[in-house]
């Protein structure tokens, strides 16, 4: 005999929410949401963060998801709330991040009749979420609540959908607690012990090893991080990062040879490109990684885990596939490495280090400030400037970014010794990442440092966050890299399309001084070189948010490069370096 | 089993057994469009005793690699319990049905009987100036006696897109 009734829907979701450990919630009221944020009112246990656009709220609770390991939630309209929401529903898909988003529909009754903010939710996010869920009936709705933060938190994570139309919020429904299980749902997590084997075998007799690590490892948890940098300590191969897996090895590690792919270092591309023996773990081996996919590390025999089995052999070809969880496969490669007596091929290891430190000497990551009064600021040592002080300074510090040359740059220039520190829109390359996932980072780390490195272009794309930053006394620090261009478009026409500067100048730019005060925050700028420092001490010191705006130069182009189409042995190096590479193919023209 | 840098094009039949649940179908006709995968015939109905089940049968194909991704791709899909791939997995049966009519008079009416005769088709509809044939078989029969039909009036055709099983006591 069922209970009776006591609770409206939207009480039986919060409470469903609250069992699932949600504190924050990321959203924005609207006709279809009214009786949950009715019951939202008439509580004290879940926050709700009120942003400025559904596509913010969304990236606020992946920055909130990425520095903490845990779900992001987040509550939108039906409607345009609902599709405002996709690009950060796309963006949390790309980069494997995991998100419940509830979005109001229209009553059942009406859901097809082409009512009033009446969209398709489930129909348009069908491919932009893991899996997405309607709610059509009172009975289902704990149920589907307790199952979306399962799918959304195992296996690969990502994000999941549920679609609440009024009056299933409104009538009351039942409540059925968590079972901590779903009802059919197994992703494989667990390595096969006979594929580890034949992996500790081959890297055993590997003569020139890569490891190269993605952000599966940091999606995997920090237990994950401390393992990959005990299992390349303990073989002593080098490492590399994709720029979803910054952070997951320490880069002050000497064994770590900086990002891969195509503004890697070029130690790390000439590694992945001459080595006999790649680990990729948690990596996915994408076309920003891979450059030419026929050129791509011809000679060396491949093992590739990955909890996802689709992202094995989707572009690579790999000789041993192990489908498991990042963390799980590490503790197995690590104890059955222990474990196995077979001998590592030192000699030929050293030889492999010597290889690597002429590649290192090339410094491709280097760049001639002009010290003098009045000097440009590259935007490198902006970033390399900002890297020392907040290291000085021994706070903890968060990182996210917008996309574009600054991100780049960021990625190269700011060093990671920790997982979760670095938020970046990775697979999707969202412009307006930066702010709301800072925002969401801000909140889970109240004391912490948060710092969005932006550019000028990218940050107007959810520039009205600032209100959100300043409702909830959010002390997040954007610091702009202002060259006037959306740079990495404008490095690109000038590479690739004569020079002919389409559309990429940013024209009657606000000044963001001013826009920082507009929105009760702390605006500053450096002009020169002279005044980098005493802006980014001002900022650091400032307990308000803060807008930076640092003017950059404005004909920086963003180095080493893998141009489109070319091979990582076909690097383009910046000016410091003698002309190098191949040029740009027209089939190379034709890609991203 | 050949290697997945083999280029060469195969046909694949692929069972899936899903949750019968809305937009299961779509999910998974999505997934091939969005991915740019061929889908020659797909066949969806419940298959168990409460209807919580569902199994499709998809026809297509693509390089071995291309297959590979596409059982991937499907097996990460939530609804989905199992994804089999009957032309690899070993022997197997697929059939099709087809509803066909001709529209005839004279020496090709009694032409077009004869044709469904030998492709032991059924007649299950007819007029003085019409027949509807129902024919069960491999896609290849169908195809075939399609063809032969186009000299005898054939005027529309309605096919179930095929149905798998494999051979023996085995079941996905």
């Amino acid at each position: 005999m069922a209970a009776e009734l006591t609770q409206s829907g939207a009480e039986i979701l919060l409470r469903a929410l609250r069992d699932q450990g949600v504190e924050v919630i990321f959203g924005y009221p609207g006709g279809a949401v009214l009786p949950i944020y009715d019951a939202l009112f008439q509580q004290n246990s879940i926050r709700h963060i009120l942003v400025r656009h559904e596509q913010a709220a969304v990236h606020a609770a992946e920055g909130y998801a990425r520095s903490t390991g845990r779900v992001g939630c987040v509550l939108v309209t039906s409607g345009p709330g609902a599709t405002n929401a996709v690009t950060g529903l796309v963006d949390a898909l790309m980069d494997s991040i995991p998100i419940v988003c509830l979005t109001g529909q229209v009553p059942t009754h009406l859901i097809g009749n082409d009512a009033f903010q009446e969209a398709d939710t489930t129909g348009i996010t069908r491919p932009a979420t893991k899996h997405n869920y309607l709610v059509k009936r009172p009975e289902d709705l704990a149920r589907v609540v307790h199952e979306a933060f399962y799918v959304a938190s195992h296996g690969r994570p990502g994000p999941v959908v549920i679609d609440l139309p009024k009056d299933i919020v409104i009538n009351k429904a039942p409540y059925a607690e968590p079972t901590g299980q779903h009802p059919s749902y197994r992703p494989r997590t667990e390595p096969d012990a006979d594929q580890i084997a034949k992996a500790v075998a081959l890297l055993k007799g590997a003569k020139r090893p890569v490891i190269y690590a993605g952000g599966g490892v940091i999606n995997a948890g920090p237990e994950a991080s401390a393992l990959l940098t005990e299992f390349a300590r303990t073989t002593g191969f080098p490492i590399t990062n994709t720029l979803m897996g910054l952070g997951s090895y320490p880069a002050s590690d000497p064994q770590f040879l900086g990002m891969l792919g195509m503004h890697g270092t070029y130690e790390a591309n000439l590694v992945m490109h001459g080595c006999d023996v790649m680990l990729a773990i948690g990596a996915r081996f994408d076309d920003r990684i891979t450059g030419r996919l026929d050129a791509f590390s011809q000679g060396s025999q491949k093992i590739h885990i990955d909890i996802d089995g689709s992202s094995i052999n989707k572009n690579v070809a790999v000789d041993i596939p192990i489908v498991a969880d990042a963390g799980k496969a590490l503790a197995a490669l690590l104890a059955a490495w222990k474990a196995s007596d077979a001998p590592v091929d030192k000699p030929a290891l050293a030889s492999w280090w010597r290889q690597i430190d002429a590649w290192r000497e090339k410094k491709s990551l280097k760049f001639t400030q002009d010290m003098k009064r009045g000097g440009i600021i590259k935007p490198q040592y902006a970033i390399q400037r900002l890297y020392e002080i907040t290291r000085a300074r021994k706070q903890e510090v968060f990182i996210t970014t917008e996309v574009g040359q600054h991100q780049m740059w960021a990625a190269q220039h700011f060093n990671f010794e920790k997982p979760n520190r670095w938020m970046t829109s990775g697979g999707l390359g969202t412009m307006g990442y930066g702010l709301p996932a800072a925002m969401g980072v801000q909140l889970a780390h109240p004391d912490a440092l948060v710092i969005d490195i932006a550019g000028e272009a990218s940050i107007q794309m959810n520039i009205q966050e600032m209100g959100t930053l300043a409702q909830y006394r959010l002390p997040v620090k954007i610091f702009i890299l202002n060259n006037q261009y959306m740079g990495m478009v404008r490095q690109w026409q000038e590479l690739l399309h004569g020079s002919r500067y389409s559309e990429t100048y940013s024209n009657a730019l606000p000044d963001f001084v001013k826009l920082a005060e507009s929105y009760h925050a702390t605006g500053m700028r450096a002009q020169s070189v002279e005044e980098l420092d005493a802006v980014i001490h001002a900022m650091l010191d400032c307990p308000t948010a803060v807008i930076a705006d640092i003017a950059v130069d404005q004909a920086e182009n963003c180095f080493p490069m893998i141009p489109s189409g070319a091979a990582h042995n076909e690097m383009l190096l910046g000016p410091e370096h003698e002309a190098s590479g191949a040029g740009i193919t027209d089939a190379g023209l034709a890609l991203v | 089993m050949p290697g997945i840098s083999d280029t060469t094009q195969r046909s694949a039949t692929i069972s899936v057994l899903v949750d019968n649940e809305a937009g299961v179908l779509a999910r998974v006709i999505g997934l091939f469009s969005g991915r740019g995968y061929n889908i020659d015939s797909l066949t969806v109905a419940p298959v168990d005793e409460a209807g919580r089940r569902s199994r499709i049968n998809i026809v297509t194909s693509g390089t071995s690699m291309v297959i590979e991704q596409i059982k991937a791709q499907l097996d990460r899909l939530v609804p989905v319990h199992r994804v089999a791939d009957l032309t690899m997995d070993g022997p197997h049966v697929a059939r099709e049905l087809a509803l066909v009519k001709v529209i005839c008079t004279g020496e090709q009416r009694v032409e077009a009987l004869q044709v469904g005769t030998s492709f032991r088709a059924r007649v299950v509809d007819t007029t003085l100036g019409s027949f509807v044939f129902e024919l069960t078989g491999a896609t290849e029969k169908i195809d075939a006696f399609i063809e032969l039909m186009r000299n005898l009036g054939l005027a529309e055709v309605s096919r179930s897109g095929i149905a798998a099983l494999a051979r023996g006591t085995r079941v996905i």
